[in-house]
């Protein structure tokens, strides 16, 4: 081709054109691939509240329902168990729990609306790991002998209180989430709703 | 036409030269026999070290055909069957007792995934010793560096499929690093997952990306890297460029065709590799806890994380580079900078060809500091790697922390050392 040869502006120009509505097209037609990996409507339908029975919850026990597919506890903290909290104040990292781990109505010294009954979403805030129980104060479940009772994740070593509040200097960051839940009757707890009109 | 085939290979006037002269006119069939075995001329003086590429290839294919059979009897299902086990789980309990030879195939897959590590590794370890990623296979390497990857999610995706406590809690951990970047993290692995927990859908997709995705790009890959290499030839244990001292007809004088003395030689390294294969295929497929780790014989159970998680072996180093980062840097969470860190040090790899500023690129010209380095390298590396399979604690910690520093010092100080290190020139030809 000689160099006196000029490009034909007119058909550069539609080629252009094509070209980058084409490229449109090609990236809009992405859309449906990549919105069909979000959660699916009957995903999002599994998160409805579930109703749990506390009157057979004897203080000092602890139980686990499953909601949204993770598990939720429900801690009936006994006397002991509460006292541990004011004197962990200045060993977790969130005493107050100023982070918004938990809906307004728990942000409390005991993160619950009744005292001795903690809900918590039993997932570790560092990687999801679900912590495991170790109620027994000092070494006898292989903490430290200084160890007040509450909770370890068995991945990372990440340690939590009675409140699910995080100790100082783990990999966790947050504490453990309080899910929405309100009194339907004495014993009765909803788990996944906010009281309505509250 | 006179550059087709069908005027270079002209049939000798038997049948099956008319039958081949046919197929050439219209399929490059002996141009490519020629151009990439009987007239690929490789470098003559291989060692053990080039056994492990071809070794490579050899597992892809029984993993893809014991892939194939696998998916035969699989279940991608969550959802619990009748007696209260999920059926994945289900499934593949049925694999092992109830098929016919089919714990055969489950074990030589799940021993194959192992391989491939194994394999792959030490080839990398050949590419870094002798330089093989410098000037002018920097492509080759990265498409190795490619497959190196989407090896990686492979093997990810595949460790989810048996449904196990080990599968779920893994999958768990390793979705949720994502969670960590900033802004985007929550809502994308939400996205990843397809729901708000590891469940169903994750299990479904993973299925998909372990059998149609990622093998598909893992092909395409590898033949990139055939390709590659076979256009820039291959390197060798000296270093030097065979094509740089060739006879009259333009054949290099060090090389020799790849078929029939390279074939051959790779056919003893299969039998050799397969006897240790089927060693451990038969007497030993859980391969300590290592292959199969033992709490992936449970379930999967949403509400409870087994005592000790840790990923398999051939990703424990990267998992204690993830854990040595403990520190919150310019306001970022310290499990933020573990997943930055853990990235860059597979990623960092592809960086090599323009990080080595050696005048020589065979480790047997080499000085003492680069060899230092190397040695080094390997040593934290499995030191990491075993600490990648422990439980956290104060000393392992600390130590993995100061490997995780001299694995990332001997590619960053790399530009330095290779540079100022003392080195023997390169001979003209390779030395046997």
């Amino acid at each position: 081709m000689s160099n006196e040869c000029k490009v034909d502006c007119g058909r550069r120009r539609l080629v252009v054109a094509t070209a980058a509505v084409g490229g449109a097209g090609a990236v809009a037609a992405l859309v449906p691939f990549v919105a069909s990996l979000l959660p699916s409507e009957r995903a999002k339908a599994a998160g409805a509240p579930v109703e749990v029975d506390i009157s057979k919850l004897e203080p000092g026990q602890m139980m686990t329902v499953e909601w949204r597919g993770k598990p939720v506890w429900i801690i009936n903290r006994n006397k002991d168990m509460l006292e541990t909290l004011t004197k962990l104040n200045d060993q977790v990292a969130d005493p107050k729990s100023d982070k918004k781990m938990q809906p307004d109505y728990c942000k409390n010294d005991t993160r619950s609306i009744k005292p001795e009954i903690m809900v918590a979403v039993g997932i570790c805030t560092h990687l999801g790991c679900s912590p495991s129980s170790k109620f027994k104060k000092g070494a006898e479940e292989g903490m430290s002998g200084d160890w007040l009772g509450g909770f370890l994740c068995p991945c990372h070593g990440s340690t939590f209180d009675f409140a699910g509040r995080v100790y100082k200097a783990k990999p966790a960051p947050d504490n453990l989430e309080v899910p929405p839940h309100y009194y339907i009757a004495e014993n009765r707890i909803l788990i996944g709703e906010d009281k309505k009109g509250a | 036409m006179a550059n087709t085939s069908f005027e270079k290979y002209k049939s000798d006037g038997s049948l099956g030269g008319n039958v081949l002269e046919w197929v050439d006119a219209r399929f490059p069939l002996t141009a490519s026999i020629k151009g990439h075995l009987t007239e690929y001329y490789a470098p003559k003086n291989f060692n053990f070290w080039y056994f492990f590429g071809s070794l490579a290839l050899l597992v892809l294919v029984i993993q893809i055909v014991t892939g194939i059979f696998l998916v035969m009897h699989y279940k991608p299902d969550a959802a619990l069957n009748a007696n209260g086990v999920p059926v994945a789980f289900a499934s593949v309990e049925y694999i092992m007792r109830d098929v016919p030879w089919g714990w055969v195939i489950r074990y030589m897959h799940s021993t194959g995934a192992s391989a491939f590590f194994i394999v792959v590794y030490l080839h990398m370890f050949r590419g870094l010793m002798y330089g093989s990623y410098r000037q002018p296979r920097e492509l080759t390497w990265l498409f190795g560096v490619g497959i190196f990857l989407c090896l990686m999610g492979e093997a990810f995706f595949g460790y989810l499929l048996p449904w196990g406590q080990m599968s779920f809690w893994g999958a768990q951990v390793i979705v949720n690093l994502f969670s960590a970047i900033p802004l985007v993290g929550e809502p994308l692995s939400i996205w990843l997952r397809g729901d708000f927990v590891i469940g169903d859908a994750t299990l479904n997709r993973f299925f998909s990306f372990h059998v149609i995705a990622f093998p598909l790009v893992l092909l395409g890959l590898i033949a990139a890297h055939i390709l590659a290499l076979h256009e820039t030839g291959s390197n060798n244990p000296d270093g030097v460029e065979i094509k740089a001292k060739k006879d009259e007809r333009g054949i290099p004088l060090d090389g020799i065709p790849f078929h029939p003395y390279y074939t051959v030689k790779d056919i003893v390294g299969v039998v050799v590799f397969l006897m240790a294969f089927s060693a451990i295929m038969f007497f030993a497929p859980e391969g300590g806890g290592y292959f199969l780790e033992y709490n992936n014989f449970f379930p999967a159970d949403p509400l409870k994380t087994p005592p000790h998680i840790a990923p398999v072996w051939y990703f424990t180093p990267y998992y204690s580079i993830l854990r040595a980062m403990v520190w919150p840097i310019f306001g970022l969470d310290a499990k933020f900078w573990g997943v930055v860190a853990m990235g860059a040090s597979v990623v960092i790899f592809a960086f090599l060809p323009w990080l080595d500023k050696s005048p020589v690129k065979s480790i047997r010209y080499r000085g003492p500091i680069y060899k230092t380095f190397l040695t080094l390298f390997v040593i934290s590396f499995f030191i990491l790697g075993y600490l990648g399979t422990q439980p956290p604690s104060y000393w392992g910690e600390k130590i993995s922390q100061v490997c995780s520093l001299i694995y990332f010092g001997f590619f960053l100080l790399m530009p330095w050392y290779s540079k100022v290190d003392k080195y023997r020139p390169a001979p003209d030809r390779v030395t046997m």
